[in-house]
């Protein structure tokens, strides 16, 4: 049998670029470990004539003991890098093992690899090499081999290098399914204080490129035109959470101000890990997981429950609860609009309240159409009965005014197994959902 | 009761269906039937002698009318008698009776005891059936027809022929076959062929790629964030024999506190001059600090750091590459034979070169030995990187109106590694460091052009261009813009 080699990512001084395929693919991936995104959803491309399709939803192919997903073969071109951004392990001045794969090897192994159904495609990202415009052909190559001799029907995620033209970005949007800028930080002062050669600009220019181009293929087709499509499952961003004492206030405005102006997908945050040869300037520590999850479930509530960035947080409790998720936390700190009536409240309502999720919700709302929603319910609906029921009237219970003002509510209502934290915490960073 | 039990055998959604179709004309309540699964059972001989027990029916059934249903149900009907349970045919039944008995929205009422039970073998199926799209793993074996995939996967439920379409539609360039102890399904190109189950030891036990999909695995996860619950509950451990990867978990647990130890340990690792520039010092601190700065491996071959010179209040500050020979020698920067080319044109344009603060983007000479002379080499990106916080440091103290930077090492430690000299050059652009920022050819250019007498007539030119920025650059010190 071969030998499998994990990477061993430290070996101070040895500046030999690895060769063979194995051990370039061994520091490749371990170089991609650090980005969040994993998703491989939102796009559907015909199968005939080809291998591979996209049938809107993604698939987890398998998982590691890290408990995120692999979905898609997740590497660098290459982890070479001109750059000198501090939280970044690929940086110019990091020691760490360099190793650069051909256009043709990642499409063989993409290739290779879907066959045998490990992945759903291929998320393809670089270190900056010479400049962000032979890096981005280079990416776009990949692609364009992929799908034009291949007839490659599977999932494509580029991530698109910041200040390259804009022909290439075109380009890269007519093979590819997903696009992604990272934003890196989330604020232009963490930017310049961590990544002072990346520009904000030049980031952001790059998404609203690829955001009216979108806007662009939308308009045709509601014209009836047929235009060639453009990376139709959207693009999305990530930034690193925990590097700088940025609060959750600023990031989620962040965010939302990328969603809006941008039309993105979605944000990825990913907690700051700790890196080979570090600054000195970051912290040595991570932020403790349940933040990025955190996070991740007040996106999840802006995008899809209605809320307000600024409603989640105050200027006073600017950074979210790390003991409760965000809905619940709000809850709590607006009593006074609760209880509701589960029989009468409007959509937007019982969004709002905690130990109801959107299924829950939809169940609702058809249910109470034909039959008076009893406290007996509440769990065959979905519902956390323990946490939603001093929030709601039921049919045959009012929880009465009292309850709501009680000062252990927190108590009363809190998720009884701490335990599981760890579970949504997996759960919420591949999708997301609170 | 009056009513007799029915006996009911059923080995498909098709014979439940019909069926079940003649039981509901003939007004046989639910509870009157004894629906028996027929199903399981690897060996199909056995299945085979089970399978031909009829059901019986009541003496007169009258002709077959059509019967309404919801759309919804019949939808949703066929995916859960994929259920391994044999409850699922009385519960569907059961269900049918009272949607055409006065309860016709009885599937929107979320909360009804059988619709939940049937909202939960549905969502059973749709798991078991995702796991079947994620967990297959095919290896490639050839024979007389060519290359052919074939895997074998142990579902808890009866999906296969509800997941096939998937595969087909997914991988329909390939010739495949997956087997599952239930039945086996395979697909030649053209069409899907469903035979019966088969034991694991019929499928292929490697495949040429499976090394490098560990490789891929086993560094594809950040060993700092370890939550083997979470992966348990997505990956169940009765898919893990099927699934190469799994072998290497118990390698990757044992790895990763060795691994997080030296991405923690490697954090203090100098790599770069940051951890040498005292934070409150003046230019003088700096220069001190600088001298024995160990920033990156430069600092072993060269003589002496070369730090920045020139008033402290100047309000231009060139920059340069690096310190050549002389300026090794002597430790101060631009005086050898480019410096005093620059010191010239600086003062044919009416720049004194004493108000200037001059300095360099690395601080080291960083040289090739040839027999009898120290040979200039580029200092690399990472140098540059390593370098870097002093030129900063220096920047800050000076806070200049104007950067001249000389070739493109310092245009782009200022820029950012995008910025392109030959179109850029000559524009005054405004960055964190100073409001005006200009950058042109290092005068060492025009040296080494000169040398090369083929070039000549580049040279003049490189020395007109040169000439023309600085004098462009030289316009606006004397009237700053408002
Ligand atoms: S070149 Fe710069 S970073 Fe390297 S040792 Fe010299 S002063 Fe320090």
């Amino acid at each position: 049998m071969r030998r499998v080699s994990i990477a061993t990512t430290v070996s101070s001084g040895n500046f030999l670029p690895a060769t063979d395929l194995e051990s370039k693919l061994a520091i490749l991936a371990d170089a991609a470990k650090y980005d969040a995104s994993c998703a491989s959803s939102g796009s559907k491309r015909e199968s005939r004539g080809g291998l591979g399709s996209t049938e809107g939803m993604g698939i987890c192919h398998s998982y590691t003991p890290d408990g995120r997903c692999v979905s898609l073969l997740k590497v660098l071109l290459t982890n070479v890098c001109i750059y000198d951004c501090q939280y970044c392990v690929n940086r110019v001045s990091s020691d760490t093992p360099r190793a650069r794969m051909s256009v043709e090897e990642v499409v063989r192994l993409t290739m290779d690899f879907y066959r045998r159904n490990y992945i759903e495609g291929l998320f393809l990202s670089s270190g900056i090499i010479r400049s962000s415009n032979y890096t981005m052909d280079q990416l776009v190559q990949v692609a364009k081999t992929l799908r034009d001799r291949e007839n490659f029907r599977g999932y494509i995620h580029l991530k698109t290098i910041p200040g390259a033209d804009e022909e290439l970005i075109e380009e890269a949007g007519l093979y590819a399914d997903r696009l992604s800028v990272n934003i890196e930080l989330p604020t232009l002062g963490d930017l310049q204080q961590l990544a002072p050669e990346k520009k904000r600009d030049e980031i952001e220019d790059t998404m609203g490129q690829i955001k009216v181009r979108r806007d662009e293929v939308d308009a045709d087709k509601k014209n009836g035109l047929r235009p060639p499509r453009f990376a139709p499952a959207g693009q999305s961003t990530q930034m690193i959470v925990g590097a700088t004492p940025t609060t959750d206030r600023d990031i989620l405005a962040t965010s939302s101000t990328l969603y809006q102006t941008h039309r993105l997908r979605r944000v990825y945050y990913s907690a700051f890990s700790p890196i080979p040869h570090a600054d000195s300037r970051l912290p040595g520590q991570a932020p403790p997981l349940v933040r990025e999850h955190r996070l991740y479930q007040a996106d999840w509530l802006i995008r899809f429950y209605g809320f307000d960035a600024g409603e989640l947080t105050s200027d006073e409790q600017a950074n979210l609860s790390l003991e409760l998720d965000p809905k619940h936390a709000w809850a709590l700190a607006h009593r006074e609009q609760f209880p509701i009536d589960i029989n009468l409240a409007a959509r937007e309502m019982l969004l709002r309240v905690p130990g109801i999720g959107e299924r829950g919700v939809k169940r609702i709302l058809r249910t109470r159409k034909h039959h008076a929603i009893r406290d007996e319910d509440l769990s065959r609906l979905g519902i956390v009965y323990r946490r939603a029921r001093p929030f709601i009237i039921t049919a045959d219970r009012h929880p009465g005014p009292l309850m709501i003002d009680r000062a252990d509510l927190i108590e009363k209502t809190r998720p009884k197994q701490r335990q599981l934290m760890l579970f949504d915490a997996a759960d919420s960073a591949s999708n997301g959902q609170v | 009761m009056s009513t007799s039990n029915y006996h009911a055998p059923v080995h498909s959604f098709r014979s439940w269906r019909d069926a079940a179709r003649r039981y509901l004309q003939a007004g046989v309540a639910p509870e009157n039937i004894r629906w028996v699964d027929r199903r399981s059972g690897a060996n199909q001989s056995q299945q085979d002698l089970f399978a031909s027990g009829e059901p019986d029916f009541p003496p007169q059934t009258p002709p077959l009318d059509t019967i309404n249903v919801p759309s919804s149900f019949l939808e949703i009907a066929p995916t859960v008698a994929c259920h391994r349970s044999a409850e699922c045919w009385s519960l569907l039944y059961r269900l049918l009776w009272r949607l055409t008995h006065s309860e016709k929205h009885l599937l929107m009422i979320a909360s009804d005891p059988d619709v939940v039970r049937l909202t939960r073998f549905e969502k059973a199926i749709r798991r078991d059936s995702h796991k079947m799209k994620a967990f297959v793993r095919f290896r490639r074996s050839v024979d007389d027809l060519g290359e052919h995939y074939i895997a074998w996967h142990r579902p808890d439920h009866f999906i296969l022929r509800h997941t096939a379409p998937f595969f087909r539609r997914r991988f329909d360039v390939m010739r495949w076959t997956i087997m599952t102890p239930d039945e086996s399904c395979h697909f030649d190109g053209d069409k899907l062929i469903f035979g019966a189950g088969m034991p694991r030891s019929e499928a292929p036990n490697e495949d040429e790629l499976e090394p490098l999909w560990k490789t891929y695995y086993a560094n594809i996860f950040n060993p700092a964030r370890i939550k083997l619950d979470a992966m348990r509950a997505e990956m169940p451990k009765k898919h893990w024999p099927t699934l190469p990867e799994t072998e290497m978990i118990g390698s990757m647990l044992r790895e990763a506190p060795r691994r997080v130890d030296q991405m923690i340990q490697t954090t203090n690792t100098i790599s770069s001059a940051q951890s040498f520039v005292p934070e409150h010092a003046s230019i003088e601190g700096l220069r001190l600090a600088a001298s024995k700065c160990q920033g990156c491996s430069l600092c072993q071959s060269a003589t002496q750091t070369v730090f920045g010179h020139g008033p402290a209040t100047a309000s231009v500050v060139v920059i340069g590459e690096q310190p050549g020979d002389q300026e090794d020698v002597t430790g101060k920067p631009f005086v050898g034979p480019a410096g005093q080319l620059l010191r010239e044109e600086l003062m044919s344009v009416g720049i004194d070169p004493e108000s200037v603060y001059m300095t360099n983007a690395v601080k080291h000479f960083k040289f090739t030995r040839s027999s009898k002379r120290r040979l200039h080499k580029k200092p690399s990106a990472r140098e540059v990187a390593a370098c870097r916080p002093w030129l900063e440091a220096e920047l800050k103290r000076i806070k200049p109106a104007q950067i001249l930077c000389l070739g493109a090492t310092a245009a782009s430690a200022i820029h950012g590694p995008n910025f392109r000299l030959t179109q850029q050059r000559g524009a005054f652009i405004s960055t964190r460091f100073a409001d005006q920022t200009f950058a042109t050819y290092h005068p060492s250019a025009i040296l080494r052009a000169e040398q090369t007498s083929a070039q000549n007539e580049t040279a003049s030119q490189i020395r007109d261009l040169f000439h023309r920025d600085l004098k462009a650059f030289a316009s606006h010190i004397k009237a700053p813009p408002a």
